[in-house]
C-alpha cells in the first residue's frame, strides 16, 4: 500500500475557511479550516465527537453552519443541501450506510439521478452505467443483487459507487474502516489510490491512526470542536498524532494489578447458532471465563459476536452445545433466568437495549430485579426504596445531573446514560458481567471512567466477558484473549503478551495453525 | 347447468360492483403507506368524497364533474393529514383519527347546510355511466351472464385501469422509485437530494384523492345519494387490504377482489334463507383471518413507515 | 415529583386551548354555512347544563365512553393501537346481554356476573389479536378490523336468534331482567334521569384501578417498559409477548365492560346493528383528549359525553349536530400537533 501519488498542490479543490457550528449553546465546530488539494487523501484525525462528522455534514449540505466559507475549486459555494453539494462535485459515504435494504445495487446506486426514457426509468441503461463504473475503478459488485443480501464490504462499494456515479470529484469517507475486515480494508485503500490517481480527491474521517499512516497524504486534527492543525502524515508518528488528538501524551495501558484467576464461571462448549438471516454463524465456539479473570474476545464485527452474546443472555435461541453458568445450565434459557444465575451485560446498544429512554433514571436503575422483594411488594412497586437506591447509585458513580433519579433517562448525555448503565450491572454484582463494545461513542474521560469499573469487578473476583470492537481495548484491559473468526475461536494467548500483528492475522482468518 | 351459470354470472356482477369503492381507497392507501406515513383517515377522506361526489353531480348534472371533485375533496384532507404528519411531525395515527371525525362531520354538516338534510337528493341522470348498457340483450343464457356480468358501472372497469396505472407509477417511473426508497430510508433519500417531505406530501394528496373517488364510487354507482351510512369501515377495509397485499398494489387488488367477492357470495347466497344472512355477511371478515393466517403471515412494513422524518440542521 | 406535575399542567393547558380553539373553528364552520355560532353553542351549552337532568344524561352518555377510553388508553401504555375496542366492546355486550336474560339470580350476584362475563368476552376478543400476532405474526390492526366486523355481524345474529329474539316487534333482544340492571332508584331518576346508573361509580372504580396498575404495580411497570422500549425491556428479562397478552386482555375486558355498562344501564337490549356504534372510534379520541392517563381519561370521557349529549339538541333548532364531530376532530387534530407548541415553550422559557 504504498503511496506513490502526486498530489497536485497548485489546484486546491476544496478550502473550508472558519466554519463555525453550533446547536443550541454547543459549539461542534469552532473555526475550523480545511484545505484538500487534488488528488490527495486528507485524513480528518478527533475523537469521538470531536465534530469530525459535523464538519463533513457541513461541508455535504446536511448542516448549515452557523458561520465560515467554503470554496469549491476556488469559487465561493452556498452549499445548502446535498444536492447542491452533488453539483459541486462532493460526495459523501456515510459512516452509516444510506442504503435502501430491498432496492438492488443499481436501484440504490442510481437513486436520485435516474436514468429515464420518456416518463419511464431506463433500468437498462442504469445497469449498464452501473457495470460501466464499477469496471472503470475496478470495483466488481453485483448490479441486480439486493442489498440485504451482500457483504458489508460490497455495500461499502455500493456506496462508493453512488458517489462516483454522481461525478464526484471530492469524496468524503466518514469512518470507512468501522466495520471492514482488514483485507477489506487493504481492499478499500487500493481503491482510493486509484480514485487519486484518478484525480479525484479523498477526505478520510478517522480515529485509527494506523491507516492514516497507511493511506494519507496529510491529516487535519481536530479535538473538542477545535481547529488544531494540519500535518504531512510522513513528517509525525503515529504516536504525535495520537497526542495531538487527545491533548496529551496518551498510554494505552490501563493500571491494573496481578491477579491469579479462580474457578470457572463461564462456560460454552461446541456452540452453533444461527443470525436473523437464519445463516449458521457459529460453527462450534467454545470458551470459559473464570472469576477475576477479564476474557476479551477480539475480531471484525460480524464473526458471531453479537450472536454469541445475543445467546449467552438468553435473546437468541442457539442450535446446539452448551452454556453453563458456574456449572448451573443456561443453554437457551429465558433471559430473567439466565440473569437469576448469575449474568449480567452492559449491551452494545445502550439506547436500543440498556435504556427506556421514556423511564427515569430511577425506574431504569431496577430494570432487571424490580421484582425482588427488596423493591415490590406482592406486585406493587416500593416507589421510595427505588428512589433511595438510585440516589445511592448516582452517587457513588458520579451520575449527572446529580438529581436526575426523576428525570427520564433519554434527557441525560451518552455518557451518563452509559455510567447508569454500568451503575446498574455492577450493583447487581452478578459472578459474569458481559461488556460489549462498553465505551463506544464515549468521550476519553467516559471510556477511563468505564475501564476503571470493568477492571474493578475483575479484582473483585468477578469474570468478565469483554467483546469489542476495538483492538486497544481488547488489548489493554483483557487477562486472556480468544480471537474469534467465522463463528469460531481460532486463537487464544494471554493479555500481556498479545502483539497486534498476531491478533490482526488470527482476526483476518489469516493461518495461525501450527 | 342454467342456474349455476346465472349465479356465476351474478357473483361476478356482484364481486365488480363490491370491489371498486375499497381497490380506489386502497391504491390510496399504497401510496401513503409506502410513502411512510401511516394513513388510517383513509376511512373520513372516502365519507367526504363519497358526500362530495353526489352533491357537485347532482348541482351539476355531471357525474363526471362530480367524481372529480370527490377526489379533491378527498385530497384535500390529505392535504391536512400530510400538513400534520410531514411539515409538523406529529403522531400519524392521532392525526387520521382525527380526519376520521372531521371529515365525515364536516360531510354532514355541509350536506344539511345544502340540502337540509343528512341525505343527499337521488342522482338521477347524474349517476356514473354504465359502460355495456344495452350490449347484451339476455335472450340466451350465454348473454344473459355477460349481461349479468357487464351491467355494471364505468368504476368497476376503471378500476382495473388504476391499478394497473399505480402499478406502473410504483415500479416505471422515477417518482415511483423515489416514493418506496422515501418509506424505505428518508435519510438516505435526503443524502441523495431527493425532497422526502415534497415526496411524502404528494403521496398522502394523492391517497387522498384515490380515496375520494373510492366514497364516489359508492354514492355515485352502488347507490345514488350521499347518506351517513354510505361509508361505514370500508376505508378500514382498503387499508387492511393493503397489509393484506403487503403494501404493494398488486397485492392489495388481490386483496380488494377476495373482499369484494366475499361480500358477493354474501349478496347472492343471502337470497336463500337456509343460512343466516349475518353468519354469511361474516364470510369477508372470516375469510380473511383464515387466509392471513394460512398463507400470509408476517408482513414487511415499509422501513420507515410511522415515523416521521426529523431533518436536522 | 414537582416536574412531572408541571408536565402535566402543560397538557392539561394544551388541551383546553386545543378545546377553546376547536370551538372557534367549529364557530366558523357554523357561520360559513349560514347558522348563527351563538345560537347553536348557547343551545349545546344550555342543553348540557341548564338542568339537573340535562347533566345527569351527559353523565349516562360518558360512562362506556369512559370504560372504552381506559381501554384504549392502556392498550396505548404498552404501545399497541387497540383500534378493536368497537369489536370487544359488542362482544362484551353480547355477553352481558345473554347473561342478563337467562340468568336468574339477585341483583348482587346478578349485575357482578353480567361485567364479569363481558369483561371475559372482551379479554378473549382483544387477546386472540395479539395471539395472532405473537404466533403467526399477524398485523393486529389488520386483524382487529376484520374482528370489529365479526363482533358485529355476531350480535346481529345473536339478536336474529329465536331464543333471545324480542317477543314484540322490535328488531332486537328481549330486555335483560331487571336483577341485571343497575338502574338508581326510582326516586333518584324521577330527579335525574330516567336511565341514571351506577354505571359512572363502576367507572370511577375503574379509573382508580387502572391508575393504580399503571402507576403502582410491577405489572404496570412491564408493560409501559414493553410499550416504550420492547428491545430494552426483553434485554432485561421482561416477558414481551406475555405482557402484550396481558395488557390486551385488560384493555378488551375495560372495552367489554363497557358494552356491560351501556346494556344495563342505558340500552337495556341489543338491537340489530345498521353501521357501525363507534364507541370504539370514540374511545380512541376519549384516550387521545385524556393523553392516556386514566384520571384524564376521565374528564374527557365525561367531556366526550356532555358533547354527545347536548349535541343532540341542536337538532331541536335546526342546527347540525356534527358540528360535535367537528369541534372533537379538531381537538384532535391539535393534540396531534401539539408538540409543536410544547417545544415552543419550553424554547420561550429558556430564553426568558
Amino acid at each position: 500500500m504504498g503511496k506513490e501519488r502526486s498530489v497536485d498542490l497548485d489546484t486546491k479543490v476544496i478550502e473550508m475557511k472558519n466554519i463555525v457550528k453550533k446547536f443550541g449553546d454547543f459549539v461542534a465546530n469552532d473555526h475550523i479550516n480545511l484545505t484538500v488539494h487534488k488528488g490527495e487523501i486528507h485524513a480528518i484525525l478527533g475523537e469521538n465527537g470531536a465534530g469530525k462528522s459535523t464538519l463533513m455534514n457541513v461541508l455535504y449540505g446536511l448542516y448549515r453552519p452557523t458561520s465560515g466559507e467554503i470554496y469549491v475549486n476556488g469559487k465561493l459555494e452556498n452549499i445548502d443541501s446535498p444536492s447542491k453539494a452533488i453539483q459541486c462535485g462532493i460526495g459523501m459515504v456515510h459512516q452509516h450506510f444510506m442504503l435502501v435494504q430491498p432496492f438492488t445495487v443499481t436501484e440504490n446506486i442510481v437513486l436520485g439521478m435516474e436514468p429515464v426514457k420518456g416518463i419511464t426509468l431506463d433500468m437498462a441503461k442504469a445497469r449498464q452505467d452501473v457495470v460501466e463504473i464499477s469496471e472503470r475503478y475496478g470495483m466488481a459488485v453485483d448490479p441486480d443483487a439486493r442489498i440485504e443480501d451482500i457483504s458489508v464490504g460490497m455495500q461499502q462499494r455500493v456506496e462508493i459507487l453512488k458517489v462516483l456515479y454522481r461525478g464526484a470529484q471530492t469524496l468524503i469517507l466518514d469512518e470507512p474502516t468501522a466495520s471492514l475486515t482488514p483485507q477489506e480494508i487493504t481492499e478499500l485503500i487500493h481503491i482510493m489510490n486509484r480514485l487519486t490517481s484518478d484525480g479525484k480527491s479523498i477526505i478520510l474521517i478517522t480515529h485509527k491512526l494506523k491507516e492514516i499512516k497507511a493511506a494519507a497524504d496529510y491529516c487535519t486534527i481536530i479535538r473538542l470542536g477545535k481547529y488544531i492543525d494540519t500535518v504531512n502524515v510522513s513528517d509525525v508518528t503515529e504516536q504525535e498524532l495520537a497526542s495531538m488528538m487527545v491533548g496529551r501524551n496518551v498510554t494505552f495501558t490501563v493500571e491494573k494489578e496481578e491477579k491469579e484467576p479462580g474457578e470457572v464461571v463461564l462456560e460454552v462448549k461446541d456452540l452453533h447458532g444461527r443470525d436473523y438471516r437464519k445463516v449458521e454463524i457459529l460453527k462450534g465456539l467454545s470458551l470459559s471465563v473464570r472469576r477475576g479473570e477479564i476474557l476479551g474476545i477480539a475480531g471484525i464485527d460480524g464473526n458471531g459476536q453479537t450472536e454469541l452474546v445475543e445467546i449467552i443472555t438468553g435473546l437468541r435461541k442457539a442450535e446446539s452445545g452448551s452454556v453453563t453458568v458456574n456449572g448451573e445450565n443456561i443453554f437457551n434459557a429465558k433471559p430473567r433466568k439466565i440473569f437469576e444465575k448469575g449474568v449480567s451485560s452492559i449491551p452494545a446498544d445502550r439506547q436500543k437495549h440498556g435504556l427506556v429512554l421514556d423511564f427515569t433514571v430511577a425506574e431504569n436503575m431496577v430494570l432487571q430485579n424490580y421484582r425482588s422483594p427488596e423493591f415490590q411488594h406482592h406486585g406493587f412497586l416500593k416507589k421510595d426504596a427505588i428512589r433511595k437506591y438510585t440516589e445511592g447509585a448516582i452517587k457513588k458513580y458520579d451520575i449527572r445531573p446529580a438529581d436526575s433519579a426523576e428525570r427520564p433517562a433519554g434527557t441525560l448525555s451518552g455518557g451518563n446514560q452509559q455510567k447508569v448503565i454500568i451503575a446498574r450491572e455492577v450493583n447487581n454484582d452478578k459472578d459474569l458481567l458481559i461488556a460489549v463494545n462498553p465505551t463506544r461513542g464515549l468521550d476519553v474521560g467516559a471510556i477511563e471512567y468505564v475501564h476503571r469499573y470493568i477492571v474493578e469487578q475483575r479484582n473483585k473476583g468477578k469474570a468478565v466477558l469483554l467483546v469489542s470492537f476495538e483492538l486497544d481495548e481488547i488489548m489493554s484491559l483483557s487477562d486472556r484473549i480468544d480471537v474469534i473468526y467465522d463463528g469460531r475461536i481460532v486463537g487464544s494467548m494471554e493479555g500481556k503478551e498479545a502483539d497486534e500483528n498476531t491478533l490482526g492475522l488470527m482476526m483476518a482468518g489469516g493461518t495461525h495453525h501450527e | 347447468m342454467d342456474s349455476i351459470i346465472n349465479s356465476l354470472g351474478t357473483l361476478i356482477y356482484a364481486t365488480l360492483i363490491y370491489t371498486p369503492p375499497l381497490l380506489f381507497a386502497a391504491m390510496g392507501s399504497c401510496f401513503s403507506e409506502n410513502s411512510g406515513v401511516v394513513n388510517i383517515g383513509i376511512e373520513g377522506m372516502m365519507t367526504i368524497g363519497a358526500f362530495t361526489g353526489a352533491a357537485v353531480a347532482y348541482l351539476t348534472g355531471n357525474a363526471w364533474v362530480g367524481f372529480f371533485c370527490a377526489g379533491l375533496s378527498g385530497a384535500f384532507f390529505g392535504l391536512l393529514h400530510a400538513f400534520a404528519t410531514v411539515s409538523l411531525n406529529a403522531d400519524q395515527t392521532i392525526a387520521g383519527t382525527a380526519i376520521n371525525f372531521l371529515a365525515p362531520g364536516v360531510a354532514l354538516l355541509v350536506s344539511k347546510a345544502l340540502f337540509n338534510s343528512s341525505d343527499t337528493p337521488s342522482l338521477l341522470d347524474a349517476k356514473l355511466p354504465m359502460l355495456f348498457n344495452g350490449v347484451f340483450d339476455g335472450t340466451t343464457v350465454w348473454s344473459r351472464f355477460f349481461k349479468n356480468i357487464f351491467n355494471t358501472y364505468i368504476t368497476s372497469f376503471l378500476m382495473f385501469a388504476v391499478v394497473i396505472l399505480v402499478w406502473f407509477v410504483f415500479y416505471k417511473t422515477r417518482f415511483g422509485l423515489r416514493l418506496r426508497a422515501v418509506g424505505e430510508h428518508p435519510r438516505a433519500c435526503d443524502t441523495l437530494g431527493i425532497n422526502v417531505q415534497r415526496t411524502r406530501y404528494i403521496a398522502v394528496i394523492l391517497s387522498g384523492f384515490l380515496s375520494g373517488l373510492g366514497g364516489a364510487c359508492v354514492t355515485m354507482a352502488i347507490m345514488n345519494q350521499f347518506r351517513p351510512i354510505s361509508i361505514v369501515g370500508q376505508g378500514f377495509i382498503a387499508i387492511a387490504a393493503v397489509i393484506f397485499g403487503k403494501f404493494r398494489p398488486q397485492g392489495a387488488l388481490v386483496a380488494c377482489l377476495l373482499f369484494g367477492f366475499c361480500t358477493g357470495l354474501k349478496v347472492v347466497m343471502g337470497s336463500n334463507n337456509v343460512v343466516s344472512a349475518q353468519l354469511i355477511s361474516m364470510i369477508p371478515y372470516v375469510v380473511t383471518v383464515i387466509v392471513l393466517i394460512l398463507f400470509v403471515g408476517r408482513s414487511r412494513t415499509p422501513s420507515a413507515n410511522g415515523k416521521p422524518y426529523v431533518k436536522s440542521r | 415529583m414537582s416536574k412531572n406535575k408541571s408536565i402535566f399542567q402543560s397538557h392539561v393547558f394544551l388541551t383546553l386551548i386545543a378545546i377553546v380553539v376547536a370551538f372557534l373553528v367549529g364557530a366558523l364552520f357554523l357561520g360559513i354555512m349560514g347558522y348563527n355560532p351563538i345560537t347553536v353553542y348557547t343551545t349545546l351549552i344550555s342543553g348540557i347544563f341548564s338542568r339537573p337532568r340535562y347533566l345527569a344524561y351527559s353523565v349516562v352518555y360518558a360512562t362506556p365512553l369512559i370504560f372504552v377510553g381506559l381501554s384504549v388508553a392502556f392498550s396505548f401504555k404498552t404501545g399497541v393501537f387497540n383500534i378493536g375496542a368497537e369489536g370487544q366492546f359488542v362482544v362484551g355486550s353480547m355477553a352481558a346481554c345473554i347473561v342478563g336474560i337467562f340468568v336468574d339470580a339477585p341483583p348482587i350476584i346478578h349485575v357482578p356476573l353480567c361485567f364479569l362475563a363481558a369483561a371475559v368476552a372482551g379479554a378473549v376478543w382483544g387477546s386472540i389479536v395479539s395471539f395472532m400476532k405473537i404466533k403467526w405474526g399477524i398485523n393486529e390492526v389488520l386483524s382487529m378490523i376484520m374482528f370489529n366486523w365479526i363482533a358485529f355481524y355476531l350480535s346481529n345474529y345473536l339478536v336474529e336468534n329465536p331464543a333471545i329474539h324480542s317477543d314484540g316487534t322490535a328488531e332486537a333482544t328481549k330486555n335483560v331482567a331487571d336483577s341485571a340492571r343497575i338502574l338508581l332508584p326510582e326516586s333518584l331518576r324521577a330527579v335525574l334521569a330516567p336511565t341514571s346508573n351506577y354505571g359512572i361509580l363502576i367507572a370511577i372504580v375503574f379509573v382508580v384501578i387502572v391508575y393504580i396498575i399503571i402507576e403502582k404495580t410491577t405489572l404496570g411497570y412491564e408493560m409501559k417498559a414493553v410499550g416504550y422500549n420492547k428491545n430494552a425491556a426483553e434485554y432485561a428479562g421482561i416477558g414481551v409477548n406475555k405482557a402484550i397478552l396481558t395488557a390486551m386482555a385488560i384493555s378488551g375486558a375495560l372495552a367489554g365492560m363497557g358494552g356491560a355498562v351501556q346494556l344495563l344501564g342505558m340500552g337495556q337490549r341489543i338491537s340489530l346493528f345498521a353501521g357501525q356504534e363507534g364507541f370504539g372510534f370514540e374511545g380512541i379520541s376519549v384516550a387521545l383528549i385524556g393523553a392516556s392517563n386514566p384520571i384524564g381519561v376521565f374528564f374527557s370521557g365525561m367531556f366526550y359525553g356532555a358533547l354527545k349529549y347536548g349535541g343532540s339538541k341542536l337538532n331541536l333548532i335546526q342546527a347540525p349536530s356534527e358540528i360535535v364531530d367537528v369541534i372533537t376532530g379538531t381537538i384532535v387534530f391539535f393534540i396531534a400537533i401539539s408538540h409543536v407548541f410544547k417545544v415552543v415553550r419550553r424554547k420561550k422559557k429558556e430564553v426568558s
